[in-house]
Parts: C-alpha cells; structure tokens; sequence
C-alpha cells in the first residue's frame, strides 16, 4: 500500500489550472465495473487520455504505459452521489455558510445552484477521499414548492467542478410540498399544474423552446441558452409566477430538463405518474419514494426512474408509514430503475453510500426481506445512478470511452473497514488531503514538551 | 431561574427516598452486586419488568467476542435462569437439559447497548405531538425524569432490536438545556408501559449540556445564557443552590434539588452532550469544584485532543463514528476520534443519537476501528466490541449486572449471522434475560408496535 501513498502527495490548495490526466493501468486487482455485474478478481483497468481504454480480465496494457500492481486492492468506477448539497454548504447550522435552502427568496423554479457551488467546501474533499467522484446537487425547497435547478458535478480538486448546469428542476410534492404551498397538497397540486400551464404558455408567447437539451452531448463545455434571460412576454395580471421561475420551467414543460419530484406515499406517487397524461412530456425522476415498493408495478410500467435512500425502515411520519429496507429490492424486482442516493438521517454524508449498499446486500440473508446482489448494490451507487443523471454509459462505469474516474481500494468498498487509497477523476490524481486528515496528523500525538500542538503541522 | 419549588409531602422522608434509591447508592464499576432487584413501593415510578421465560440454551461453535475484550474461537456459551453460565471453548461441558443452538460460521456478543437514544421520547412518526424529549421552558431542568415522555409503543424500539441487536439503552432528555433532567435505562423488551421496560437497579443520570444548544435556545429569548459563559455561570448557580438545598436540615420537597443533590452524593451520574476539547476540558473542573463526576462526554467529537485528560480523569467518550460538519461545534470531528481515544487510554463508547443509528452501532464501531487502523492503531475486534457493550454498561452503572458475557450477568445475547463488525452481518437471534426476543428466521418473533397494527407493511421485515 506504501508504493501507491507515496503518489498521493499534494498541496491542499485548488488547481487554478487544469491538472493534465496521466495514462495509468492497474493490474492484478479485483475490478467492479459498476454495471451490476459481479466484481473480477485479478483484473486490468486502463486509462488513456482521461478516459477508460478497457477493464476486466485478459486486458493487455499498451506498451510504455505507467504500471501499478493494484494486488491486494479493488478498483471500481467513483461513486455517484445523487441528490447532495456538496459545495452548498459548509456548516448546516450556520446559515452564512448554507446557501442549500433559500426560504426568504422571491423566486423558486429559478433558483440555479450553479453558480454557487464552492469545491472548496470541506464536504467536498471529505467526499473524495471517500471515493465519491461526481455528484448531483440539489437547492432545497425552501419558499416554493419548486426548490430551483441542481447540477452535476465533479469532485476533482479544481475550480471546474460544475459539469452539467441546470441538469434537472426539483419540486416537492409529499408532506413538505404540501406546507411549502399553504397547509395541503390540494395546494401544491394546483400550485404545480398552474406553474407547469403558466411556463407552456409563457413559453409560446416568448418564442422558448426550452433551456437547453440535457441529452448529455453536452458536459457543461457548451452551456447553451438558459431560458431565465431571455426577452420577456407579454403576462396577464393574474399569474402567480414570476416571468423568471415561469421561464425556468419552459424546459420542464418541454421535456428538455428532467424534473425531479419528492414525494414518498404511495397514493402520492400514483398521482405524480398520473401527471404524464396531462403534461406527456415531462421527464421525470421520482425521489425519496419511502412507500415505492407499493406500487412499484405502476412505477416500472411508466418507466420513470428513482432514487431512494435504502435503509428507511421507520414510519417518521404519515407519508413513510411502510417504510422497510426491502423498499429498493422490490422495486428493483418489480422492475423499476432505481439508484440509492440522499440522506437518512443527520449523520449521513456522500461518503456513506457505499455502507447503505452493503446494508442491502446483508438484507438478501435475511428471511422475508429483500436486499440486492453485490453488483445491484455497487450499481445502485455508481452506473445507474449516473444513467438518471443523463450519463449513461460514460459515468459510474469502467467501460471504454467513459470518463476515467477511478478508485482504488484496500478493500471491498462496500464493506465498513474499506477506504479508498487512490482518487482519479478524469483519469487526474486526486488529493485526499483535507481538514479532518490534517487534524488526524496534528493529534496522533498530545505530547507537548517542546511546543504546542499549534506548532505541528 | 423559573425552576418551581414545590411543596407538600414529608420532605424529609421523600428526600432521603430520593437518595437512597434501590439500585443507585453507588455509581459507576464499583457498585456491588447486591440490591439490583427494587422493592416495589420504595421507588416512585419503580421498574415492574420481569424476565420472559427462556429455555437453558447452549450456543455451541460460534466465534465468542465476550464484551470485555476477550475472544473464543469455536467456542460455547452457556445461559440458563436468565443468567449467562459460563462461555468457553468446545470443551466446556453443556448441563443435561440444553438447548443447543447451533453458532457455526456465527458470532456471538453480549446485547448491544446503546447509551445515547432518544426512542421514546422523540417517537416515530416524528410529529410535533410527539417532540417529548426537550422541556425547554428553561436552561436547567433537573427536575424532569425522561420516563415520564417516553411512549413504549415508539416502533423505533423494534427496529433497534432487530437490526441492531440493542437489549438496554438510556433515553436522555435532549440537549437543549443546561441540566435537561434524569435519563431512564430501559431494557429493550416491548411493554404496555414504561415501567416495565425500566432496567432493575439500573441508576439514573442526569443529562447535561454544553456549547451551541443551550445558549442558543435561551439566547434566542434574549434570556441567559447566551454565551459560552452564561453556561457556565448559570450551572456553577445551579450547584451552589443544590449545596445550599443539601445543607438544609429539613429541605421542602423540591424534585430539582432531589436530582441535583442525588448527583452531588454520587447516586446520580452525570451524562454530558458536549463537542469541544476545550469546554469538556472547563466541565471537568466544574465537577471538580463541586465535587461530582462525569460519566461520560457525550458527541466528544474533539476528544481526540484531550484524551490524555480523559483518561487521567476516568471519563468516557460516548462517540459516532464519523459525524461532522453539521454544525460549529461538530466542525473539527475526525473519523480517527474512537480510536486515539481508545489509543491514550481513556475510554470509548460509541452511540447513536439516531433512530436509524442505532440499528447499526456494529457497523459505526467497525468503521471507527478501520479508520484507526489506517492510521496505525490497531485495536482488536474484541477491544471494539467492547465499545458497544461492557463500556457503555459502565458509563450507565450496569457493569455489574450486562455488559459482558460473565457467569452470573444477565444473559442478554446477540447470535449474528456473521462477523458483527461487518456489513454483510445481521443478528440472527436476540436473547434479553435469557428469554428470545428476536428470531431473524420465524416472524413471529418480531415485535410490532401498536401504532403499526392495521398500517400499510404491518409485520413487514423492516
């Protein structure tokens, strides 16, 4: 393990500029693709120019290349982290350093996060270390119902962290949509038709065909037109939203930015697939989806995918009342495309997922209950959530041409006692250097006979 | 200080009841074994659980992790009458009469216990209905005991059980207050009332805290404290009225001063929410100026700076694993804590604080251990098991009785289907007095909760 520390040395500072990808391969290792497939052991993982070449077994290593014997180690696409507040936040409880909900704001659809998003967050590097490697990121809701447009990300220590802005629009229809619009869903039900009528014909009116396509072509190099700052229209007195949210959601109308909707109890997720008959267009991704395994037949038959966090078995509130463990394996069984991603309670952080995957796997030994397989598991973490993302295939998954953001392992990485040795995202070394590494170092010893700890650094 | 003085009763009787309580004349390792079982009518509130009944059960070829350190490959464990008989290895003779279970490829630990949780007290479905754990109507609150809020048909107990293995755990008031009232220790058995899920002979603490919380919430009323300082100025107040009360030779009835004086004589212990080195560090010396103990600090995220200190004073660290970053406090919190408290010497414990939590207090100690290993300190499986059983029964006062798989302690007991600082592993069987509670492979052995009857995923595994 010493040979491969001794390349992670870095400054804890932000590349200003563009750190160039090295051309690596790791052999021997046992490889997890991340496309639910079962991990292979004495593996070959090749990356050129930033990009997986090949990985699996009997893959060769084109001459000259820089070799690491990964023996002893897994190597596995980076994690996926869905729905995050990476780069929002640095301390939840102190509100100047939280931009994640703006409950004061005038606006809601139009709410962007990404010109906001700071790598230098400490959450961001924790995460990295922790193998995580891209990310959503979410606004929460704080004064409307829409909470505004998330973006992908990257964890690579730059300032190029935004990859896809404006990725997806995220509105709460459960319990919190419910008190975000006035005390009932009754509310948050008109409240989103209205916006959604309100944005199609503002569209017209305007001449708008949407933001731009999110069909993934385009990875944040070209950011097309954002549909915010375009001309005005001509707006009847009686509208409830501002010309900005109702130009946000011209794309949602227009099926061209996904939205993503919280919702959590069966009878409300049937009304939120219902919303297909009156908006066909809409591209939808269901979150949170506590009760999905209810209904998971209606959720496959519509094709709309999810992402859930795994482990909720509790009935925290009237909308979670079937709440189980089992709630990811049977929609998965019943067909549904679903990744695990979000927060199940306070403690939880990005770096966690690969623990809430595991949990599903330990959940197949229970009698009754239904967990997933190690590479379901992986999968739900890495190439499927990135497929909801819009990045199929290039993201989450060791498969020629995707983006070479790999990990390397002491271990199995779904397993509590395993870490990540080495971080690459684009096929560029990352730093796994941070706050808590540099407090870890500080303290290994409290001997202060010379000078105080202030002095050790 | 808004705290009211109640009277009426014979205050002298019910004052010296309060301090002579069955089962809390001495805190902490030392207390002897003798007067766990209280006499009914001496203690208000008096615990009424009773074992289930159990069979004499042999679990025979599991890997022993016995919670105060020790391992036994291919190893037995005996338990009958609600007590543990003995554990060893396959040599160790099983009595006529045994039920054998058979522990191959499996691992037993004593019954998990979690020293921080709040089931109960802040139930699910968490509804304001239900927001039972902080009575923050002022800073110091002494007179208020947890059990009272405490609702047993919490479904969260369940989970705990199932999941995690949990046979005891203490419900603390929240944080919100300076002196937030007494902690109950509960054995986690489902019960129509709170009574009978109080832990016999178990000793109550009284939880305190420091830091953000208190000045907070108080300070937002533009009351004291608002400050670091107020906190402390308001606690050192608060002891010195409790001297004063316990220098009175015929007090008036007065459950705060009961409380307080019971801490202050050494029945009650002392549970401390507390993040930084450096207040952890200036509550130490407010024990010493009035002479009480801390058990334990509890959230500790920066114990790791003063574990020597820690140590010399004999105070636990009751810790997550990895929690951070969400708020001021919490910022220095290092994954490593657990393991360079437990490298100076001084004692960890690791909690939860979470009703999902504690369902996995295994898994938060496995990631505690290998986040210390990384950085070379190798502690042992059995010293980390400890951390989530003999360890946690001593910061709460019941060492003597559970805690570890000793001959004569109470045969609380996990059977899991695997290595338990694993992820893949789930307890298979739970044992609490010798009785099952939990068998993983018949569903009729997994409680439900009332509220869950006639709900969508009644009975369902969770």
């Amino acid at each position: 393990m010493k040979r491969l520390l001794t390349l992670a040395t870095f400054a804890l500072a932000l590349a200003a500029t563009p750190v160039a990808a090295q051309d690596i391969a790791i052999t021997g290792a046992t490889v997890a693709t991340g496309d639910g497939s079962d991990p292979i052991t004495n593996a070959t993982v090749v990356v050129q120019n930033g990009r997986v070449v090949a990985a699996g077994s009997g893959v060769a290593v084109p001459a000259g290349m820089q070799t690491v014997d990964g023996s002893g180690m897994w190597v596995t696409p980076g994690i996926f982290a869905s729905i995050t507040n990476l780069g929002l936040v640095d301390v939840d409880a102190v509100a100047q350093s939280n931009d994640v909900n703006a409950s004061d704001s005038p606006f809601g659809a139009a709410l962007d996060v990404s010109p906001v998003i700071n790598p230098n967050a400490q959450d961001f590097a924790y995460s990295r270390a922790g193998g995580v490697t891209r990310a959503s990121v979410m606004p929460g809701a704080g004064a409307s119902i829409f909470a505004g447009q998330g973006a992908i990300v990257d964890l690579g220590a730059d300032y190029d962290a935004v990859r896809h802005p404006r990725a997806f629009q995220y509105v709460e229809m459960g319990e919190r949509g419910a008190w975000l619009a006035g005390g009932s869903r009754t509310s948050a039900h008109a409240l989103l038709r209205n916006a959604l009528l309100e944005a199609g014909s503002f569209g017209d009116a305007a001449q708008l065909t949407g933001g731009r396509k999110t069909d993934g072509n385009r990875l944040g190099q070209t950011i097309g037109l954002d549909a915010r700052f375009t001309p005005d229209a001509d707006r009847s007195s009686d509208v409830l939203l501002t010309r900005f949210d109702a130009a946000a959601l011209v794309p949602v109308v227009n099926g061209e930015q996904k939205l993503y909707v919280g919702v959590e109890r069966a009878s409300d997720i049937l009304s939120i697939l219902a919303l297909k008959e009156e908006f066909p267009a809409l591209d939808m991704v269901l979150v949170g989806v506590a009760e999905g395994w209810m209904v998971a037949d209606r959720i496959a038959a519509a094709g709309v995918p999810v992402i859930s966090a795994a482990l909720r078995d509790l009935p925290v509130s009237f909308e979670q009342l079937a709440a189980t463990q089992s709630n990811v394996g049977r929609m998965l069984d019943a067909g549904v495309t679903v990744a695990i991603g979000g927060y199940d309670s306070s403690g939880d952080h990005p770096r966690g997922l690969p623990q809430m995957a595991g949990n599903m796997v330990a959940l197949n030994r229970v009698p009754g209950a239904t967990g997933m397989s190690w590479g379901e598991a992986f999968a739900a973490i890495t190439s499927v959530p990135a497929a909801i993302a819009g990045l199929e295939g290039r993201v989450g998954v060791l498969a020629q041409g995707a983006h070479g953001d790999i990990v390397v392992w002491d271990g199995d990485p779904l397993e509590t006692s395993s870490a990540p040795v080495r971080v690459f995202i684009d096929g560029v070394e990352q730093p796994l250097v941070n706050h808590q590494t540099r407090l870890r170092d500080r303290y290994r010893s409290l001997d202060e006979s010379k000078l105080p700890r202030a002095y050790e650094r | 200080m808004g705290r009211h003085f109640n009277k009426g009763g014979t205050a002298a009787l019910l004052a010296a009841t309060a301090l002579a309580m069955a089962g809390c004349t001495t805190a902490g390792e030392e207390r002897p074994a003798t007067g766990a079982a209280p006499v009914a009518g001496e203690e208000p509130y008096a615990s009424t659980y009773q074992a289930y009944p159990g069979q004499p059960t042999a679990i025979v070829g599991a890997t022993i992790y016995d919670g105060a350190g020790g391992r036994i490959e291919n190893g037995t464990v005996l338990f009958a009458d609600g007590k543990v008989v003995g554990i060893g290895d396959a040599g160790l003779a099983i009595p006529a009469g045994y039920t054998r279970v058979d522990g191959t490829g499996r691992f037993v630990t004593p019954g998990i216990i979690d020293i921080h949780s709040h089931l109960g007290d802040y139930p699910t479905p968490s509804v304001d209905a239900h927001s039972d754990g902080n009575e923050a109507t002022s800073p110091t609150t002494p007179e208020v005991w947890a059990e009272h809020s405490v609702w047993p048909q919490d479904p969260g107990f369940s989970r705990a059980l199932a999941n995690g293995g949990i046979t005891a755990l203490q419900i603390l008031p929240g944080s919100a207050n300076l002196m937030g009232g007494r902690s109950v220790t509960l054995k986690n058995v489902p019960s129509r009332t709170v009574q009978g899920m109080k832990f016999p002979g178990a000793p109550y603490s009284m939880k305190m805290a420091c830091g953000e919380n208190p000045k907070r919430v108080y300070g937002g009323r533009g009351r004291a404290p608002s400050t670091r300082m107020g906190n402390f100025a308001v606690n050192r107040e608060t002891w010195i009225e409790a001297q004063d009360y316990m220098a009175e030779d015929d007090p008036d009835r007065d459950l705060a001063m009961e409380t307080l004086s019971g801490v202050l004589s050494g029945d009650i212990m002392i549970q401390n929410h507390c993040y930084r080195a450096d207040e952890m560090a200036l509550v130490m010396s407010m024990a010493e100026e009035f002479g009480y103990k801390v058990a334990a600090f509890h959230h500790a995220v920066e114990s790791y700076k003063i574990a020597d200190m820690l140590r010399d004073n004999d105070v636990c660290s009751a810790v997550w694993a990895d929690w951070y970053g969400f708020k001021m406090e919490a910022y220095d919190a290092i994954p490593e804590n657990a393991a360079l408290i437990q490298n100076q010497g001084a004692c960890v414990v690791i909690h939860s604080d979470d009703e999902n939590g504690i369902q996995r207090l295994n898994q938060e100690a496995a990631k505690a251990q290998a986040d210390g290993r990384r950085m070379g300190i190798d502690i042992a499986d059995a010293d980390v098991i400890s951390w989530i059983t003999l360890n946690a029964a001593r910061a709460m006062g019941i060492a003597d009785m559970t805690g570890s798989l000793e001959a004569g302690k109470m045969a609380d007991v996990v059977l899991w289907n695997g290595d338990p600082l694993s992820v893949y592993s789930r307890p298979e069987m739970v044992w609490i007095d010798g009785a099952m509670m939990y068998d993983m492979n018949d569903s009729a052995m997994r409680p439900v909760s009332d509220f869950e009857l006639g709900q969508p995923g009644e009975g369902d595994v969770k």
